[in-house]
């Protein structure tokens, strides 16, 4: 990512996050100790494959779930210890653009509906709201022709920009992007991103971008978090961890990244097997059952979050053995 | 982005009448309805002969073309009575469905909404289904005394319990989608959500199930008059008119047998509107037609 993050303060520090969900067959622990900041006007990937809870981290910090623990420090403030009441002062802030462009708007309102409802939350008044709907979907790339049409009647791009504007409209600092490509057409995929990050620029929101496509990642956001199942692997800058992948589970997730260079030679790390059950997570290190370089020493501790440079911080007790040079050679 | 081809205007989703046509039976059974609701509505106008009138000359006089449907052991003209009974029917059935809809969707939507009233909500709700209904409503009336506001409130509190379920079965459903976790996320507060949210994506199965119950209204009404539980005997309901035409079933079968058609009728074609509707608005079935 090119751009420079305009000031160093941080606007979120997740610290800790727990979550457990109780279950017919016992407590599943979903998330454990995760902890990753977000700047201000920077975007944090949070990456990993279906069930490493990377989206129920995502909802616990917006309490969409309530959180088993840990702290999520916004801008000097406790999201997880505020009231409901108090907490629904911070929820203009903090918004949230899904996965699903179908099911995310109700299919029974008007566009401008879906939009204004947003707007009422944020507290505009009423005879503003027109100008802001039309401002908005301007704003999205959109015309205010549509805004009496019905979701049904715009397709799937179309629809996630209709989410994005509703996101928009109660002026939040904090977006969380929840694999918002991931369901669109790829033509369509570049034409969100480009207008997410445009967004970006000119509101300077800062973001938390969840995604399970790497090269999506490497493109947009200043930070990265790498989760597998409810644990921080991996976490530093884009740059350092594109550039040098110190986990063996990152390394296969960025070789299994296709690169567009017919000529480029990338040895592909195929990971055996499914990602465990969080039933019964595997003793130690969670990833070791899938990693090829575990050793009986992973099943004994879990292994902490270690610095590795300035901006790299990696969770495998053999991360100095391993050369980092055996990745991908596009630093 | 390419633009929706359909202009703005004509898009909204289809609506309830053009859905009923594409499925013949529910068609039908929607005509016979409304022309069973005109005459009833227009009863005063087409009966011939006062429903209250006596004429002992001519009591059980066959069908013919003074009596359309005959006259009964009084010499009160069946046809004019079937078509001031159906008012009542209707009438009977349109207050059950808005008593049992409001009921059950308050009761519903509470259950299915708040995960604390859940509990205590559905177990009141499955108690009250576990009741054969004819009974619980006879039992209701004994309690209350009969007439026609009683019935009304007895089968409204014995149908809300069905439309609960359905109402919280879709709700647990709705509660969970994304748009609105997109409504919490705003800290938009839980009645709108309900309203606006839940309530909305609510009318299909609403409507299924509200026609389904006008009909078991209809049915109940009618057998809690036949059994002497109803309106007073005096009063001309399909039901009374088949319990006083009952005794003379063997010299003049048509005492019993035209209210019963309107029974038979009106009930019928409320059930394949019904079955119509849930076809058409479940997607699961939707194709298989």
């Amino acid at each position: 990512m090119t751009s420079s993050p305009p000031a160093n303060d941080v606007l979120l520090d997740v610290q800790g996050l727990e979550k457990r969900f109780h279950t017919r067959n016992g407590d599943v622990a979903a998330i454990s100790d995760v902890s990753f900041t977000v700047r201000r006007g920077t975007i944090v990937g949070l990456v990993g494959e279906s069930g490493s809870g990377k989206t129920t981290a995502a909802r616990c910090i917006l309490r969409l779930v309530e959180p088993s623990g840990g702290r999520a420090i916004y801008d000097g403030t406790d999201l997880f210890a505020l009231s409901d009441r108090d907490m629904n002062a911070y929820r203009r802030r903090l918004q949230i653009v899904f996965q699903d462009p179908y099911s995310s708007l109700n299919p029974r309102m008007r566009v401008d509906g879906i939009i204004a409802e947003a707007l009422e939350a944020g507290g505009v008044p009423r005879r503003q709201h027109q100008d802001r709907i039309a401002d908005l979907l301007t704003q999205v790339g959109l015309s205010p022709d549509h805004s009496r049409r019905f979701p049904h009647e715009f397709s799937g791009g179309q629809r996630q920009r209709i989410g994005i504007a509703r996101a928009l409209a109660v002026g939040p600092e904090l977006i969380v992007a929840d694999e918002p490509v991931s369901a669109l057409d790829v033509s369509v995929q570049a034409q969100i991103l480009n207008l997410i990050q445009d967004l970006q620029q000119q509101h300077q929101l800062s973001m938390l971008f969840i995604a399970h496509d790497l090269s999506v990642v490497q493109y947009l956001c200043d930070d990265v978090v790498v989760m597998y199942l409810g644990r921080v692997m991996e976490r530093g800058s884009s740059r350092a961890i594109y550039a040098a992948p110190r986990h063996p589970y990152t390394r296969a997730l960025l070789s299994s990244t296709p690169v567009p260079d017919p000529d480029a030679r990338t040895d592909r790390i195929v990971l055996k097997g499914d990602i465990p059950s969080p039933l019964a997570p595997p003793s130690g290190c969670v990833f070791r059952t899938r990693c090829p370089h575990a050793i009986a020493a992973c099943a004994q501790v879990v292994p902490p979050l270690e610095a590795v440079g300035p901006d790299q911080f990696v969770a495998c007790i053999r991360h100095n053995e391993l050369s980092p040079s055996a990745s991908r050679s596009n630093a | 982005m390419n633009a929706p081809a359909t202009p703005s205007a004509l898009v909204t989703q289809p609506g309830v009448l053009a859905l009923l046509l594409r499925r013949p039976t529910a068609m039908i059974g929607l005509v016979i309805i409304v022309v069973i609701a005109l005459l009833a509505i227009f009863a005063p106008l087409i009966a011939p002969i006062p429903p209250g009138k006596l004429s002992v000359v001519h009591r059980l006089t066959p069908p013919g073309p003074i009596w359309f449907f005959g006259t009964d052991e009084f010499g009160r003209d069946i046809f004019s009575r079937t078509l001031y009974a159906g008012r009542l029917s209707l009438l009977v059935g349109a207050c059950v469905v808005a008593i049992a809809t409001v009921l059950g969707l308050v009761l519903g939507l509470l259950a299915g909404f708040f995960r604390r009233l859940d509990t205590p909500l559905a177990r009141i709700i499955d108690a009250l289904m576990a009741f054969p209904d004819v009974l619980l409503a006879i039992a209701l009336v004994a309690a209350l005394g009969p007439s026609l506001l009683t019935i009304i409130i007895t089968l409204g509190l014995v149908y809300a319990p069905r439309l609960a379920r359905i109402v919280r079965a879709s709700t647990l459903v709705i509660r969970e989608l994304p748009f609105v976790e997109a409504a919490r996320a705003l800290g938009v507060p839980a009645w709108k959500i309900i309203l606006r949210h839940v309530l909305r994506n609510l009318t299909s199965p609403i409507l299924v199930q509200s026609t389904f119950i006008f009909a078991h209204a209809m049915l109940a009404e009618a057998s809690l008059s036949f059994l002497g539980v109803g309106v007073s005997p005096e009063v001309p309901t399909w039901g009374t008119m088949i319990a006083s035409g009952r005794q003379y079933v063997g010299q003049a079968d048509w005492t019993i047998l035209f209210p019963g058609l309107a029974i038979v009728l009106s009930v019928l074609s409320l059930q394949m509107i019904g079955d119509g509707l849930r076809d058409l608005l479940d997607p699961k079935l939707r194709g298989q037609m």
